[in-house]
């Protein structure tokens, strides 16, 4: 394994009976980078995904995840990496500091650790004045922050983002990438899938799937050359229309 | 361990911030009782009859005297004739008529028999039999006492006693059942729209991701309402106990074994169906529809399981309520040991297996 990767897979296959979802996929995740995994619906990268943070075991193939296999060592990956899904879940009906508490609470982090993680968390986020009211009550935007610090109280080495921008407007959308730049710049690695083309711009690499399979992987700038498009909309359009 | 007590802490936290979810637990358990307890019941009191007494000796006053002295009957009113009897009972005050034949006493004591005749009114089938039951019983006793200075060789009077509950009092019957229906109910309902509720707020998927087990995760969900189904338990036999003195001639601590295992079967039907439904409704649809109603209709709690039609006697087999209720009305009433419970409590350890093992394989299909 190569020491700059932080994913590798080899031919990774997830069947469902007859049904291949994901169809030998092999390709390469450089620590600290932006990674967009793109696709449509149905193109297997959530499948895709839930092989590589373990909670899924793939049909055949090879990967590894921050330096661990994904069939030996699921739980050593699991301690490694961070994940947040397009819900945001966090507990509505616990308070902001509960939720901190009880997340930091299931990745073993010390009282003390959890302390000083949410002082600083809060800090950041400019929630003192709602750390004792109940999630429910906050807006979506803080949600979404909040849910996605909480996915990076254990310092991960990798953090999977799934869809986190869905539904919400493109204000927030814009803060929530200052995050995700902040977040590579401090040495995580962000795995974000997305089906919002202009988000593609700003990662460092991007994958399409379509039908199970990467169909391209490269910056998105040479990615536009390739295809000889103006948006990665438009590679998208080309790639999935054949 | 750690991360299992600030798991069990978050879920505390949830019941406790949840209005609907505490008035299921501790409310209706006493709501529950107190309504078996005292609103069904197939006891009488001071039921309305009339009397159509064509002798008026005094043996039929000695008789109609001694019913209204009874606490189960108060006389209505007196009629003359026969034809009035319709008109009384249409009115719905009445609910039963005795008619003495004329010459009563003479009879009796020339011919050695009198009929009285009752008639009840049937439109509540139930309630009239008790009624003719009562009625029955108190002119027994009086015909003993009449007897008792009299020799007549070989006079077989019948005599029903009923045993273990010798006042027929139904809530000794609603007791059981009520406590068997509120343990499946919080236990089963409960933890599996609790499970569910966390797959649709998607922080089932955050604690997968996360190192904390699969297991702990349902261990952790599940242990909270132990802890409550048990106090549950308590609070019931305690209402039981002390407003409805209703005995508990078995052991206390089979009682609570026997209890705990129940509620185990219970919360592993709960998980079964949390690993079937997706979201929070369909998992209180199947508890609802799924668990609830057979248990009312089909455990014996309400109708007896020996007069159903066989299919329905060999569907009550699967039931595991069936056997908690004869465990619990033969620890409660009879006092009996686990030497003649072994059988149900061997039958409900079985099925709690059961459902852990198709819990476990259904899980893992579901993580495929």
């Amino acid at each position: 394994m190569d020491k700059d990767y932080i994913i590798q897979t080899k031919d990774l296959t997830k069947k469902f009976g007859e049904f291949t979802a994901v169809n030998a996929i092999t390709f390469e995740v450089k620590k600290g980078e932006i990674f967009g995994f793109l696709g449509a619906n149905g193109a297997g990268k959530t499948t895709a995904m839930k092989m590589l943070i373990g909670i899924s075991t793939p049909t055949s193939g090879e990967a590894s995840v921050a330096g661990f296999d994904v069939f030996k060592n699921p739980n050593d990956i699991k301690k490694n990496i961070g994940y947040m899904s397009q819900k945001f879940a966090l507990y509505d009906d616990l308070t902001v500091k509960e939720n901190i508490t009880f997340f930091g609470g299931i990745y073993g982090l010390s009282r003390e650790k959890i302390k000083e993680k949410r002082c600083q968390l809060v800090d950041e986020l400019g929630l003192q004045e709602v750390v004792n009211e109940l999630v429910s009550s906050l807006p979506l935007g803080w949600k979404q922050k909040l849910a996605f610090s909480v996915a990076l109280l254990h310092e991960p080495k990798i953090i999977f983002l799934d869809e986190p921008t869905g539904g919400v407007d493109p204000i927030t959308r814009r803060q929530f990438w200052e995050m995700i730049y902040k977040t590579a710049h401090n040495g995580t690695t962000v795995f974000v899938t997305t089906h919002y083309m202009d988000e593609a711009e700003y990662c460092d690499r991007v994958s399409i799937m379509v039908d199970g399979k990467i169909e391209a992987l490269d910056t998105p700038k040479k990615l536009k050359e390739q295809f000889r498009a103006d948006t990665m909309n438009d590679v998208f359009l080309k790639l999935a229309r054949g | 361990m750690k991360k299992f007590v600030g798991f069990i802490k978050k879920e505390f936290y949830h019941i406790f911030r949840d209005k609907r979810t505490l008035f299921i637990l501790f409310g209706m358990p006493i709501v529950q009782i107190l309504l078996f307890g005292f609103a069904i019941t197939n006891e009488i009191n001071n039921v309305n009859i009339a009397i159509l007494d064509k002798s008026k000796d005094a043996t039929t006053l000695e008789i109609i005297h001694k019913i209204s002295s009874s606490k189960f009957f108060s006389i209505h009113q007196n009629i003359e004739t026969e034809a009035e009897i319709e008109a009384v009972f249409k009115k719905g005050i009445v609910k039963a008529i005795l008619v003495f034949e004329n010459d009563f006493s003479k009879k009796l004591t020339k011919e050695n028999v009198a009929t009285v005749q009752i008639i009840t009114d049937a439109t509540d089938p139930n309630t009239a039999n008790t009624i003719s039951n009562f009625i029955n019983s108190i002119l027994q006793k009086y015909q003993q006492e009449i007897n008792k200075d009299i020799q007549i060789a070989y006079q077989i009077i019948p005599q029903t006693k009923m045993t273990y509950n010798p006042e027929l009092k139904s809530v000794f019957m609603f007791v059981p059942g009520v406590m068997t229906i509120i343990l499946m109910l919080v236990s089963a309902m409960m933890t599996s729209i609790s499970i569910t509720r966390e797959k649709e707020l998607g922080t089932m998927e955050i604690l997968l991701v996360s190192p904390i087990k699969p297991f702990q995760v349902i261990i952790g969900k599940v242990f909270p309402y132990i802890f409550l189904s048990i106090i549950n338990a308590i609070i019931i036999i305690l209402l039981g106990v002390f407003v409805f003195k209703m005995p508990i001639q078995g052991n206390l601590l089979l009682l609570g074994a026997q209890s705990i295992l129940f509620i185990i079967t219970s919360l592993s039907l709960g998980i079964l169906i949390s690993t079937i439904a997706e979201t929070q409704q369909t998992a209180m649809m199947i508890s609802l529809m799924g668990l609830m109603l057979p248990v009312i209709l089909l455990s014996g709690f309400i109708f007896p399981v020996n007069s159903m039609p066989k299919i329905l006697q060999y569907l009550s087999y699967l039931i595991p309520a069936k056997y908690f209720i004869i465990i619990l009305k033969g620890i409660m009433l009879k006092g009996v040991g686990i030497s003649l419970l072994w059988k149900e409590t061997l039958i409900l350890t079985v099925m709690t297996i059961l459902f852990i093992v198709l819990s476990i394989r259904k899980y893992k299909i579901r993580l495929e």
